[in-house]
């Protein structure tokens, strides 16, 4: 697995499949970046669960605040980590002890650790890192190119209107998942040195 | 479903472009709207607090320019832009974004006049220090870095000479300086140059020139590479530090590899206010769909022009990077193998008062101060659009007293070299 630069295939794969999603680490301040995704994802209808043990007791736009993975009490598809590169191994650990396992190892932008990614890909998972979810979901469903962001894909048909917990459609044409020099050079700038 | 890369023509007609949700419109309507209604408070909370995608007022984005944003974006290989009221515009919300009070940028001496003047003057109020350096002398931007320097600012083919920059020397200089290249590509367009496969982290264009391409609208544009890392130190703070005017949103850490266009968005365009009129994108964005059409017969129109002139009796010299011996061919055939562009300066052995007379005498040339116009267009600088500066300068820009600049159009080139045959044997 090239974590470099993803096929949109791959992301696409991931995102249509997934249902629930754990977030580790979200926020309930309104201007962290987790506090964005967590929203935006549960407007595109996913189950979200914030995971967060210095919030417990609190609702996250309705959701309760879970102190670990282990409290959910129930299968997860999806393990998105808000914790910079040096606090994913431990909570990569705790994923894999999940029975059901979950299908995803989702890294924030900026974070990314290989060797954790190594043990998530050995358990059969697939692993995303240093991405962020409601980008690639936005940019997949072209939704995000109300600000004036390249997409990287075409589509010939009519877009539908967005709608309150509605799910778009991700199944536009790519334009070469993303490896154009620019997404390269920046991946590799972005690589821990 | 791995799909085809698409080429250039393609993204062209389509990138950014989708039929309209509502009515199935395939060509992009023009919403020509001040505002947008929000579903409930939250929605508008949410859009505010730049929580959610989705329009809010057109000083801050439109429907109609987002298509136009993301087209330029992909044309340009970029991951996303901003189109503004014009090429000024776009080079004062940029440089916001980049400068303090006190902080410098260097630029090539090689510009277009009214940046010059922008530069020198305009910027100098906002405490924006400009240090020139040659494009000509890649070891005169690498003296000019000081720990003041925060980007380093070039044109690709620069205006008015048509020259050609060594753009991939100059990226490294900025690498090293550990600041942004921006290229101002408008004379190129992606069609000829693409600056951010060379190195650039920033494209801006006069969308007025050749991407319009009809001489109807006036535009700007900023196109973010996504390869600069604004997180390394504390230099920016526009980008790396928590903005009081979003709660202490940190654009660098939410963005990613977009968040250059976003501030130029959210804290550039929103309170400097310079916002593109709808239609006007409309009408660039109809024009951008043949750009590579366009594009081809200006250049070859371009050559043949150029050919013609240097043969003349009355021409001292012609500078068209596409001529086999100009100065700058071996850059052109390096940077721009499609095309050295349809903007070129040559010299009258008659010197200023021959400049002024052939311009009187052409027919189909039109004397005005743009260029990239389907027409072909005629000006001598010296008296016109560089007549503020001093003869010394007007030198160092390529404008000196002998030198006419042209701007090639779609015409019949027999036409055109005919018009100017007539102008300049009466
Ligand atoms: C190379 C270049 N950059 C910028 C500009 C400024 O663009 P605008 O007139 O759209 O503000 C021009 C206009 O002539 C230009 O030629």
């Amino acid at each position: 697995m090239n974590h470099d630069a993803y096929d949109d295939d791959y992301i696409r794969g991931i995102l249509n499949g997934v249902k629930s999603i754990a977030m580790v680490g979200a926020s309930p301040v309104n201007v962290r970046p987790s506090y964005f995704a967590f929203k935006y994802l549960a407007q595109r209808g996913y189950d979200m669960i914030p995971v967060n043990p210095g919030h417990v007791g609190k609702l996250l736009l309705g959701k309760p605040f879970v102190a670990a993975l282990s409290d959910i009490g129930g299968p997860v598809d999806m393990i998105d980590i808000f914790r910079n590169s040096s606090h994913i191994i431990p909570v990569v650990e705790e994923a894999l002890k999940l029975t059901p396992l979950p299908k995803v190892i989702w890294m924030q932008l900026g974070a990314r650790d290989d060797a954790a990614a190594g043990k998530a890909e050995a358990a059969g998972l697939k692993v995303v890192m240093n991405r962020c979810p409601k980008i690639e979901y936005g940019r997949l469903s072209s939704e995000i190119s109300w600000m004036g962001v390249n997409s990287r894909t075409l589509s010939s048909k009519r877009a539908p209107i967005p709608t309150q917990g509605m799910r778009l459609s991700l199944n536009r044409s790519s334009l070469g998942g993303g490896e154009t020099a620019a997404s390269n050079r920046a991946a590799k700038k972005s690589e821990p040195t | 479903m791995t799909d085809r890369v698409p080429g250039f023509s393609t993204l062209a007609v389509h990138a950014g472009a989708q039929p309209d949700p509502t009515t199935g419109a395939r060509a992009t309507p023009i919403y020509q709207t001040t505002s947008f209604v929000f579903n409930d408070a939250d929605h508008a909370a949410s859009l505010f607090g730049l929580q959610a995608f989705g329009n809010i007022y057109t000083r801050i984005g439109n429907p109609t320019t987002a298509v136009l944003e993301e087209r330029v974006a992909a044309l340009e290989g970029g991951t996303a832009a901003l189109a503004v009221a014009s090429g000024h515009a776009a080079q004062v919300v940029v440089l916001q974004q980049l400068l303090m009070p006190g902080d410098e940028f260097i630029a090539a001496r090689k510009l277009y006049g009214g940046s010059i003047n922008q530069f020198t003057h305009a910027f100098k109020s906002f405490g924006w220090n400009v240090a020139w350096a040659d494009p000509d002398d890649i070891g005169s931007f690498e003296r000019a870095v000081t720990p003041k320097t925060r980007a380093i600012f070039i044109e690709s083919i620069a205006n008015p000479a048509g020259s050609i920059t060594d753009i991939e020397a100059i990226a490294e200089v900025a690498r090293k300086a550990g600041v942004p290249l921006i290229v101002d590509n408008t004379l190129a367009t992606p069609y000829l140059i693409r600056p951010i496969d060379h190195g650039a982290d920033i494209v801006v264009h006069s969308l007025t020139k050749f991407l319009g391409g009809h001489g109807n609208s006036i535009g700007g544009i900023i196109v973010d590479a996504g390869t600069f890392d604004w997180s390394k130190d504390s230099k920016y703070p526009m980008l790396c530090e928590p903005r009081p005017e979003y709660h202490g949103i940190r654009i660098q850490e939410t963005f990613g590899n977009f968040a250059f266009a976003i501030a130029c968005r959210v804290l550039g365009l929103r309170d400097l206010g310079p916002a593109i009129s709808p239609f006007n994108a409309f009408l660039i964005l109809t024009g951008i769909e043949t750009l590579p059409l366009r594009m081809q017969k200006h250049c070859e129109n371009a050559k043949a022009v150029a050919e013609f002139l240097s043969g003349h009796r009355a021409v001292a010299a012609v500078n068209y990077a596409g001529l086999a011996d100009d100065k700058y061919n071996k850059l052109a055939r390096k940077y721009a193998p499609k095309g050295a562009g349809a903007v070129f300066t040559f010299g009258l052995k008659g010197g200023y008062d021959a400049g002024v007379s052939l311009v009187s005498k052409l027919k189909l040339f039109s004397h005005l101060a743009n260029v990239g116009d389907t027409r072909s267009l005629v000006i001598h600088p010296a008296s016109t659009t560089h007549s503020q500066l001093d003869d010394a300068a007007k030198v160092k820009s390529g404008a000196a007293p002998e030198v006419v600049r042209l701007s090639i159009g779609i015409e019949d080139k027999e036409d055109l070299i005919a018009d100017l045959d007539q102008a300049l044997s009466a």
